[in-house]
C-alpha cells in the first residue's frame, strides 16, 4: 500500500508503474520485471479512481473483452476469459448489461475484471474505493481478496482510508513530496512507530481518529429550510427518484444525508440548495418563499452549495477574485469585499496563493477554495456534497474545524457524504436515504 | 434534470438485425437520390418509401417522432419559408419548390433517422472496422467518445446549477445570457479534455495504443438480406427518379 499526503505522489507512481506517464522530466529509473514499465504493460493492470471516467463500451461483457481484443486474442478465446473474470470479482449480471445501469460498486468491480482478464501478474489500483459506498467499497474489496489469495500476482495499492485496506497488504510504504520513502514496513509496525507523525502529515492512519470539534453549544435552533413532501422524479421514470418527504434544515445544526449510491442524496441536496426544481413538493426559506423560484444573486446570499467538482463553480480567473465574487454581488464595497476575501485566505491557507488561477491549485486546495467561495456571501445555510471526497485527513480536519465554527456563529450545515468517520465527527443529526 | 436514454429498437426487427455498414449504405443511396432529384415526386416517393419501412425498424412511429420532431419541424419550417419568401412571379406563391425543399430535408433526416436509431453503437463500430475496415483509432475512438455524450448532458445542467448557486444569472440582459453560456461551454469543454484524456489513458493501459491489429469479439457478418437491402434502396431511388422525372 502506499500511503502519503496529498501531493505527495502516489498517483504518479503508481502512473509510471503501470507505463502510462508521459513527457514532463524524470530522474532515475523505474524497472517493472527488469525492464522499462512500458515495455512490461502486458504485465501490469490498472484500476482507476472513477470507473465511469475509465469505461470504454457499452455493455459489460464488451468491456472486458475490450482489452482481449487489443491483445490479439482469438476471438474463440475472448468470451470464456471474459466469463471468468467476471466470476472472478463475483459481477452480479450477465455480459448484456449496461454500463451505464451499473452502481458504482459494480462498475468498478467490471473495472477490475477488465484488468484482470488480460493475466497481469502486477495489479495497480488507485483509490479503487473512494467514489463508493461503503457496502460497495466492501464488495471491491472482497474481490480484491480472492483475486490475491492465489499469491500469484502483486498487488499496489494506493489509498487514503487506510484502516478498511491495510488488511489486503502486508507492506506499507510512505512517500512524502521531496522527500521520498519515508517510512517502509510491515502495516502494524508502521503504524504503530511513525501513527502519530503520518497521521500529522495529513495521512489517514487507523486509530486515529478525527479529532472531536468542541461541543455544539445549540443556539436556540430555528428552522432555516422546510422541505414539505418534495420529491423528485426523472423524466421518463416511473417513480421517484426522491422522496417525497419532509425535513428540516435549522440553525446551529450540522445534518449528514448518508446512503447507498443512486438513493438521491445529491438530487436531495440540490433541491434543498434551490438549484433544482422539485417535481412536487416544495423546499421554503424563512420567507416562505419556494428557493428555485429566486433570483440566483439572492439564493447565494442566503445559501451556499458546494458542489462535489469544485472546478465546476469557479468563475474568475484568481483567487481573490474568486473570493471577492460573493460579497460584491451583495454590493458590498471593494474595499469589504477585498477585507473578506483576506480573512478567508488566512483562515483557509490561501494566502499565498491569492493571485493563483483557480483551476491549477491541488485537489485539496480546489476544495478549501470552493467551500471558501461559499461563505464570502456569508449565508446561513451551507450545503456541501462529498466535502471530504479525495481529500487527505490534514484537509477532512480542516473542514471539520471550519464547519463546525460555521455552526457555532449560528449557521446550519447540510451535507451528503459517504464518508461515515466525518459524519461522526460533525454531525448533530443524519438523515439516511435508501434505494 | 434530464437523463438520456438510447432508443431500445425490439432486436427481433428486420432493420435492428441488419448489417450496420449495410443500413448506412443504404441510407447513403437515398440521401444522394434527395440530393440530385428534383421536384416535390421524387422526394414525396421516398419519403413514402421510408415511412413504409418504420415497421421493419422495431420501433414506433410515434417515438421515432417524439424523438426527433426538432429536425421535421426545421425541414417543415424550411418548406414553409421557401414558399413564402420566394420572389413573387405571376403566378401566386410556389408551392412545388417549397414542398420539395421540405420533402428533401424529411427525406434526408427520416433515412439517417432510421439507420442510426436502429443500430447498436457498438455493433456500428464493429461494423466499420470489419466491412468499411476504419482504422481501430477511428471507431473504437468515436464509440468511446459516443459513450460519454450522455454525461457531458448531465454535466452541463450541472454547471447551470454550479453556477446558480455562486449567485450568477444570465438574467433578462440578452448579453449577459450570451456571457454566462459562453462560460458554461467552458466549463463543459475543460471538463470534456480533463475525461477525455483519462478516457484514453484507461484505453491505452489495456493495449489500446500499441494495438497494431487487434481481434473482434463480436464478428459482424454480411447476410444475403443485407445485400437485399441495399438492393432495395437503390429500386426505391430508381423509381422515385423515373416518376420524379429526374435529376
Amino acid at each position: 500500500m502506499l500511503l502519503g499526503a496529498s501531493g505527495s505522489g502516489k498517483s504518479t507512481l503508481l502512473f509510471g508503474l503501470a507505463g502510462l506517464l508521459e513527457g514532463g522530466e524524470s530522474e532515475g529509473e523505474l524497472r517493472v520485471d527488469g525492464v522499462a514499465p512500458a515495455r512490461a504493460r502486458a504485465r501490469t493492470g490498472i484500476v482507476f479512481q472513477d470507473p465511469e471516467a475509465s469505461l470504454v463500451m457499452a455493455h459489460a461483457g464488451d468491456e472486458v473483452a475490450f482489452g482481449l481484443e487489443n491483445r490479439c486474442v482469438p476471438p474463440n478465446d475472448i468470451w470464456p476469459r471474459v466469463d471468468e473474470a467476471l466470476e472472478l470479482v463475483r459481477f452480479p449480471y450477465g455480459r448484456g448489461r449496461p454500463t451505464d445501469a451499473l452502481s458504482g460498486g459494480e462498475q468498478q468491480r467490471l473495472a477490475l475484471a477488465a484488468a484482470l482478464a488480460l493475466r497481469p501478474s502486477l495489479l495497480l489500483l488507485d483509490e479503487p474505493t473512494a467514489n463508493l459506498d461503503p457496502a460497495g467499497a466492501g464488495l471491491v474489496r472482497g474481490a480484491l481478496k480472492r483475486v490475491l489469495a492465489g499469491g500469484e500476482r502483486t498487488m499496489v495499492l494506493v489509498e487514503h482510508r487506510v484502516a478498511d485496506a491495510a488488511e489486503l497488504v502486508e507492506r506499507v510504504i510512505v512517500l512524502e513530496a521531496g522527500a521520498g520513502v519515508i517510512a517502509d514496513g510491515p502495516p502494524a509496525e508502521v503504524f504503530q512507530e511513525r501513527g502519530d507523525e503520518l497521521a500529522a502529515a495529513g495521512i489517514w492512519v487507523p486509530n486515529h481518529p478525527l479529532p472531536i470539534p468542541p461541543e455544539n453549544p445549540r443556539h436556540t435552533p430555528e428552522t432555516i429550510l422546510d422541505a414539505e413532501q418534495v420529491a423528485y422524479q426523472f423524466p421518463g421514470d416511473d417513480t421517484a427518484a426522491v422522496g417525497p418527504m419532509d425535513l428540516q434544515v435549522r440553525s446551529s445544526e450540522a445534518l449528514a444525508i448518508v446512503g447507498p449510491n443512486g438513493s438521491g442524496k445529491s438530487t436531495l441536496a440540490l433541491m434543498l440548495g434551490g438549484l433544482l426544481r422539485p417535481t412536487t413538493g416544495s423546499v421554503r426559506g424563512r420567507d416562505g418563499q419556494q428557493l428555485w423560484r429566486l433570483p440566483a444573486d439572492r439564493l447565494a446570499a442566503s445559501i451556499g452549495s458546494v458542489f462535489q467538482d469544485p472546478e465546476h463553480q469557479f468563475l474568475t480567473g484568481s483567487v481573490r477574485d474568486e473570493l471577492m465574487l460573493g460579497p460584491l454581488q451583495r454590493q458590498s464595497s471593494v474595499a469589504e469585499a477585498a477585507s473578506r476575501a483576506d480573512e478567508l485566505m488566512t483562515r483557509l491557507r490561501l494566502g499565498a496563493l491569492a493571485e493563483a488561477n483557480p483551476f491549477t491549485l491541488s485537489g485539496g486546495e480546489k476544495r478549501r477554495l470552493s467551500v471558501a467561495t461559499a461563505l464570502a456571501a456569508s449565508p446561513r445555510v451551507l450545503i456541501l456534497d462529498e466535502p471530504t471526497f479525495g481529500q487527505d485527513r490534514r484537509t477532512a480536519v480542516e473542514l471539520l474545524d471550519l464547519l463546525a465554527r460555521q455552526r457555532e456563529e449560528g449557521g446550519a450545515i447540510c451535507f451528503v457524504t459517504h464518508d461515515l468517520p466525518f459524519a461522526a465527527a460533525l454531525a448533530d443529526r443524519a438523515l439516511e436515504l435508501g434505494r | 434534470m434530464r437523463r438520456f436514454t438510447p432508443l431500445r429498437p425490439d432486436p427481433r426487427a428486420l432493420l435492428a438485425r441488419a448489417n450496420p455498414v449495410a443500413k448506412l449504405g443504404a441510407a447513403a443511396i437515398l440521401m444522394g437520390i434527395l440530393f440530385i432529384g428534383s421536384g416535390p415526386v421524387t422526394p414525396a416517393i421516398v419519403l413514402a418509401g421510408l415511412v413504409a419501412a418504420v415497421p421493419l425498424t422495431g420501433l414506433a412511429l410515434r417515438t421515432i417522432l417524439l424523438r426527433t420532431w426538432p429536425l421535421l419541424l426545421a425541414a417543415l419550417t424550411v418548406g414553409v419559408l421557401n414558399v413564402v419568401l420566394a420572389p413573387a412571379s405571376g403566378d401566386g406563391p410556389d408551392f412545388a419548390n417549397g414542398a420539395a425543399l421540405g420533402l428533401r430535408l424529411l427525406g434526408i433526416a427520416l433515412s439517417g433517422v432510421i439507420a442510426l436509431a436502429t443500430t447498436e453503437p457498438t455493433e456500428l463500430a464493429d461494423s466499420l472496422q470489419q466491412q468499411a475496415h476504419l482504422p481501430p483509432r477511428l471507431a473504437v475512438g468515436v464509440l468511446a467518445a459516443v459513450r460519454t455524450l450522455p454525461i457531458m448532458a448531465i454535466e452541463w445542467q450541472l454547471i447551470g446549477m454550479a453556477r446558480r448557486a455562486r449567485g450568477v444569472s444570465g438574467g433578462r440582459s440578452p448579453l449577459a445570457a450570451a456571457r454566462l453560456s459562453f462560460g458554461k461551454l467552458l466549463a463543459l469543454l475543460v471538463g470534456a479534455v480533463r475525461r477525455a484524456t483519462r478516457l484514453a489513458l484507461a484505453m491505452d493501459a489495456r493495449g489500446f495504443d500499441t494495438a497494431t491489429s487487434r481481434t473482434i469479439a463480436r464478428p459482424q457478418a454480411v447476410r444475403p438480406a443485407d445485400w437485399g437491402l441495399l438492393l432495395a434502396a437503390v429500386a426505391l431511388g430508381a423509381a422515385a427518379l423515373w416518376f420524379g422525372g429526374g435529376a
